[in-house]
């Protein structure tokens, strides 16, 4: 049988998650690169998982697996583990890919374990070296990347980090992909007993709809020098906002955090005032237009992404830069 | 209840990080820190006995310096304290990690084994959920709140996007611990007299080399990660780079 690449789409509670996409995309590129063969697996009682099985076909896959497991349908790590554990044992995929999701991170380490085998997470891309493959990943908090391998025999498991590929770029099949479904009957006990699924308080502010976001990090180092951000924000008829250390400290409310925890934007400019730039907080801002970074550490990652960058003392360059913007809107 | 809390020693957060000479892995010669979801375990830990009553054990694996995070583990409160102790537990992948931790307390009776989240410097965020799959526990991640119940414990997982879920679980488990669940506490200076006397058990590599196996993957290389942006630096004195950036401001991202 030739190689294959098993794609695990994910959904919640008959939901598609949309980042499973972009996984699909890498998948399609290593595919291109090695000849292997691509399917994607759905998991969840076949009732609910129809629409989304017709979606994914549309892609260019060989074939989307329905794995009907009726103890699925509200996510439990046990459940997922098992049914996919069964699933993989019989499908036999060289690789199996899926998205970074909180989902995902939440199983596929004991899925791995479970098969004896390694996973690779978070990875943001992939390198062919000599016929042997290589995921690319993020270490040290995004001060390096590195190139891990796998020893050892397949299935093989890596997780893509949101937007490591476009989405967008997915490239659709000629025709349907065949779809099957496959009863998987799950026997290991299921412990956990997921309840409901709920917001804390009502999102007083909505960042995704702010055009200019002055965003704060741990650089701003007390809770008093908070004031200083917010008068910058004023100043430019922005919405402040920070990164997870500053609204986990109480300087700032929880609506207020940009990143996987919280709120993803895209505004015309994200100006990063002493924010390192870790791959949580980088997720949720990638997306703007115009990134300024401020940050005393020349090598903070966030100026990988940063459109204009400073390398200096923001307590020194705020205070001028709110009487230029005064100034400049004068 | 009696807590197993996983810690793990990793480098400051602003501390300049070098290459090795092989380009594997970083210069040791850095200052370190307790990696801080671990912070955070901790703390859950502590709160949860100060509640419940019961022990707290911290556990690490790693050379001789990383007894420090145990030190302050014990000076915050932990009752005792096991190191795996050698520079070669650096080197494992998350697999290996969570069977050492799983061969050093085989003959413990934990109801609850705590991790941060994910560490500063791999960013695995595994070792909690494959050390479950190991005990033949249940797990759950992310997890912002812990109540006890007359079965086990509910806990208040976090989901992406601002979502959370309360999930009950049975006891023992596995919980990873996220960042801000509470607020961390200071050791007092009683504290860090009292850790002086309290247990540390220590553990060889040798005594858990058994339950190992071979990593299964392997890091080739680390570098510096290539830019994805053209980056324009602005430099000059803080008045100069004030008006650098009202100009591009006004001119090129054309928000004044």
């Amino acid at each position: 049988m030739a190689d294959s690449i098993l794609v695990v789409i994910e959904q919640r509670e008959g939901k598609l998650n949309r980042v499973s996409f972009e996984t699909l995309r890498g998948a399609q590129l290593i595919a291109a690169e090695t000849g292997w063969t691509i399917e994607a697996a759905v998991v969840g009682p076949s009732t609910s998982m129809t629409g989304i099985v017709a979606e994914v076909a549309k892609a260019k896959v060989a074939k989307v697996y329905a794995v009907d497991c009726a103890v699925c349908e509200h996510y439990t790590p046990d459940a997922y583990s098992a049914a996919l554990k069964t699933f993989i044992e019989q499908k036999k995929p060289k690789l199996v890919l899926m998205p970074h999701t909180y989902q995902v991170r939440d199983f596929a380490p004991k899925l791995a374990a479970m098969l004896n085998r390694t996973l690779i997470s978070d990875a943001t891309g992939y390198r062919l070296d000599s016929g042997k493959l290589i995921f690319i990943r993020q270490m040290f908090q995004g001060k390096f990347a590195a190139d891990v391998s796998f020893a050892g025999d397949p299935p093989y498991f890596a997780t893509f980090q949101t937007g490591a590929f476009r989405g967008d770029q997915m490239e659709a099949g000629s025709a349907a992909a065949p779809t099957e479904t496959v009863k998987i009957d799950v026997s290991d006990p299921i412990r956990n007993k997921p309840l409901d699924i709920f917001k804390e308080a009502k999102q007083a502010v909505d960042l995704t709809q702010a055009e200019i976001i002055v965003s704060v990090g741990r650089g701003i180092k007390e809770q008093k020098n908070i004031e200083m951000v917010k008068q910058l924000a004023e100043a430019l008829g922005g919405e402040i906002a920070a990164s997870r250390p500053i609204c986990d400290s109480g300087w700032l409310p929880m609506d207020r955090q940009v990143g996987s925890s919280g709120q993803t934007v895209a505004p015309k400019l994200y100006l990063a005032l002493g924010i390192s730039g870790a791959i949580q907080h980088i997720v949720g801002m990638k997306g703007a237009r115009t990134i300024i970074a401020i940050n005393k550490d020349a090598e903070a990652p966030i100026f990988e992404i940063a459109d204009f960058g400073v390398v200096g003392n923001l307590f020194e360059i705020v205070p001028p830069l709110i009487e230029e913007v005064k100034k400049a809107k004068a | 209840m009696k807590i197993l809390v996983c810690m793990k020693q990793v480098p400051q957060k602003d501390a300049p990080l070098k290459l090795n000479e092989a380009g594997t892995w970083i210069r040791e010669d850095v200052s370190y820190e307790v990696n801080e979801p671990d912070a955070y375990a901790l703390e859950e830990a502590l709160r949860q006995k100060e509640k419940h009553g019961g022990e707290v054990v911290v556990i690490t694996a790693g050379p001789s310096r990383s007894q420090q995070v145990l030190r302050e583990g014990l000076a915050k409160g932990a009752d005792r304290a096991i190191h795996l102790e050698d520079p070669g537990f650096v080197g494992l992948d998350a697999f290996n990690t969570a069977k050492a931790f799983a061969a050093a307390v085989k003959d413990e009776k934990f109801d609850l084994i705590f991790t941060g989240l994910q560490s500063d410097d791999y960013g695995y965020a595994q070792t909690g959920v494959i050390l479950a799959q190991i005990l033949g526990w249940p797990h759950a991640t992310i997890i912002m709140q812990i109540d006890k119940s007359d079965s086990g414990i509910k806990v208040k997982r976090e989901l992406e996007a601002g979502f959370f879920q309360h999930v009950d679980m049975s006891l023992p488990a596995v919980l990873t611990i996220q960042s801000g669940i509470n607020k961390l506490r200071y050791a007092t200076l009683i504290g860090i007299k009292q850790a002086k006397n309290k247990p540390m058990r220590k553990i060889t590599m040798d005594e858990v080399k058994p339950s190992l196996g071979a990593n299964m993957q392997k890091i080739e290389r680390l570098y510096i990660p290539q830019k994805t942006k053209k980056t324009e630096m602005l430099d000059g004195s803080a008045s100069e780079v004030a008006k650098k950036l009202v100009e591009k401001l006004k001119n090129e991202v054309r928000v004044l």
